[in-house]
């Protein structure tokens, strides 16, 4: 197989130990439970972010509407949690009790037949997966076999963003409408709410970052990472090496869609609640900055991209809410002009060089490879 | 249908070929022949429609009338990966390689195996890839750059890259888009030899200006002028043919 003892490189290896260090042990260790409770909720942009490496970084394109499948990951998994918390004895005050209270509010009677399936945990967790990547499946097989690309793709799914947030708030009576799905309680009786709920929640948030960290890096290593980069430089020259370039966005795409839908579903368990405001147009631009400012190139680089952006959100909306966005651009435009490979570039450039110098003085034997990509050579 | 009147013989029959690009026919009514282990060559003007016809056999254009036949199988209906799999390879005129992969990889990714995205999931770099990538990156002087980044070719080196990324296709027609365009003297002697060494067991199409290059490998010559065929065959009959003169060898 092709893991082997080169599944990360030796600066790959010491960002896995140094996150997994900081989320396993600093980070609960330091925060309080409503401090790593925020973490968590930042997390699940580092799923979205970690997508966005393999979909925009790798295979250059760029989605600008990955809150889409955010959204559809999150909804999928507050529509369980709300049947769960809707249940005849906590709705009895409804005139139609055991239905979720904004049907009620909108009069609507029975549950709807696409509400129904959700009441079951297994069908949910599929459907967490497979609604947002089918959904990316039909938008990335309509947009690609048609050679649909670059800006024109980004705007397309701008649009699908907004639609999609327009619908959300419509139909207020099947969705919860702009208020979204308040009041999750439980999971299979589980309280998620109390204190110790979260923490145990945040420990499961992160294995699963790990594991979705360990498929990306092994998507990466094999010759598809490889076709993706190929793919962004020099498309017919894929092409004409006899590959079907559109399936290969396709998979980068959906790829990326069940990322962003799995930490839509951790952000409904972790935060409690999911609404339009995560769907729409500037979270999902919000989403590219993370992976932006961490660097789209790198894995670990963009997800710290996602915990630091959100973080600094946190602080500075906490003293100048006005401030935010203003930050958030000036940001982009840094990123954009002064360091194009975001945080990880800059680590790559000047903070690992001298990394490398000490272990090379230490050991008074040089010649490692340090690129992260520079790996593709056979074994002499 | 024209299928079984084909002679067997023709690796490539182009016939009938048009393309129009809003009116303007780029390329006319074209027919020619290629046989097996033939070494053609385009030649002709600026704005004849050389690299059209490429395109077009390659299927980055999409004919207007008329058809394209390998070994048989009709071309204009099918999608660029599944001419390539046919065994078509074309080399653009500018060297399109991966700047960002190495030679190595860039060798790899043409091995024609695991073509699909599962296929490439699962791709292993067994001893069979290692040896073709070795063989082939031998023939095109880059044995020692394997572990180089593309990016830090020079533009001959980029050119002979892309030379050996269809190579490791094998294709049983290979079309090379002006292959000695910009390329040093030395690097010219070099790529001549390259390309006498590797058109054994398969048929080329080649567009070229270099006339002396021309002289080296062509074994026919299609002069093409205004989508159409000028003249055809040996470059002496052709260099002799008063009309080839006047619209393209005289100046």
């Amino acid at each position: 197989m092709i893991i082997n003892s080169r599944f990360f490189n030796r600066s790959e290896l010491m960002g896995f130990i140094a996150l997994a260090a900081v989320l396993f042990v600093i980070l609960p260790l330091t925060l309080d439970v409503f401090r790593l409770n925020l973490v968590a909720k930042y997390l699940t942009y580092a799923f979205v972010a970690l997508g966005l490496v393999l979909c925009w970084g790798y295979g250059g394109i760029l989605s600008l509407g990955q809150g889409v499948f955010f959204g559809l990951g999150g909804y999928c998994m507050a529509m369980f949690l709300k049947l769960e918390a809707s249940s005849v004895e906590n709705t009895k005050i409804q005139s139609t009790p055991g239905i979720p209270d904004f049907m009620d509010w909108n009069q609507i009677t029975s549950l709807p037949l696409f509400w129904q399936p959700f009441h079951s945990l297994t069908f949910t967790i599929l459907a967490i997966i497979l609604v947002p990547g089918l959904f990316a499946l039909i938008i990335g097989t309509a947009m690609f076999k048609r050679r649909v690309g670059g800006t024109y793709f980004a705007i397309i799914t701008q649009a699908v963003a907004a639609i999609l947030t327009i619908l959300i708030v419509g139909q207020q009576g099947y969705t919860g409408g702009i208020n979204g799905m308040t009041d999750l309680r439980t999971l299979k009786g589980w309280d998620i709410r109390p204190d110790h709920a979260k923490v145990i929640l945040y420990f499961v948030e992160v294995v699963l970052l790990f594991a979705c960290i360990g498929i990306a890096q092994f998507i990466r290593l094999t010759k598809l990472g490889r076709i993706l980069v190929a793919m962004r430089e020099q498309e017919d020259r894929v092409r004409f090496s006899g590959y079907s370039v559109a399936n290969f966005k396709i998979f980068a795409f959906c790829m990326a869609a069940i990322f962003a839908a799995i930490g839509g579903a951790m952000f409904a368990l972790n935060v409690g609640f999911m609404s339009p405001s995560f769907v729409g147009i500037v979270p999902s631009i919000e989403m590219v900055i993370y992976t932006a400012v961490g660097g789209r190139m790198s894995i670990f680089g963009a997800i710290w991209g996602a915990i630091l952006v959100n973080f600094a959100k946190t602080s500075l909306s906490e003293s100048f809410p006005q401030l935010w966005l203003f930050g958030l651009g000036a940001l982009f435009i840094a990123v954009v002009l002064a360091f194009p490979n975001g945080l990880s570039g800059l680590w790559a450039d000047y903070v690992q060089p001298r990394i490398d110098r000490l272990f090379a003085s230490r050991k008074s034997k040089a010649g490692w490879k340090d690129n992260s990509v520079a790996d593709g050579a056979p074994a002499e | 249908m024209l299928v079984g009147h084909q002679p067997k013989e023709f690796l490539l029959a182009v016939s009938g070929l048009t393309v129009s690009f809003d009116g303007f026919k780029a390329v006319n009514d074209l027919s020619f022949y290629v046989e097996e282990n033939e070494i053609r060559v385009i030649i002709g003007p600026n704005g004849a429609g050389k690299t059209t016809v490429l395109d077009l056999i390659c299927g980055k254009t999409k004919a207007t009338s008329g058809s394209i036949q390998f070994r048989g199988k009709e071309l204009t209906k099918m999608r660029e990966n599944e001419i390539v799999q046919t065994g078509v390879g074309r080399k653009f005129q500018t060297p399109s390689v991966f700047e960002d992969l190495t030679v190595f990889e860039n060798l790899e990714i043409s091995f024609p195996r695991g073509r699909t995205v599962f296929g490439s999931l699962t791709f292993q770099r067994d001893q069979q890839v290692k040896d073709r990538v070795e063989e082939v990156a031998e023939m095109i002087f880059l044995k020692d750059k394997l572990n180089t980044f593309a990016a830090e070719l020079s533009h001959g080196q980029k050119q002979w890259l892309e030379i050996g990324m269809l190579l490791i296709q094998d294709p049983d027609l290979l079309m090379l888009d002006e292959p000695v365009a910009g390329m040093s003297v030395s690097e010219r002697a070099k790529t001549a030899e390259l390309l006498n060494r590797i058109i054994k067991n398969r048929s080329v199409l080649v567009i070229e200006h270099d006339m002396k290059f021309v002289e080296d490998i062509a074994h026919k010559v299609t002069v093409l002028h205004q989508g159409q065929i000028l003249s055809e065959g040996t470059m002496e009959k052709v260099k002799n043919d008063p009309k080839v003169v006047e619209v393209y060898l005289g100046h």
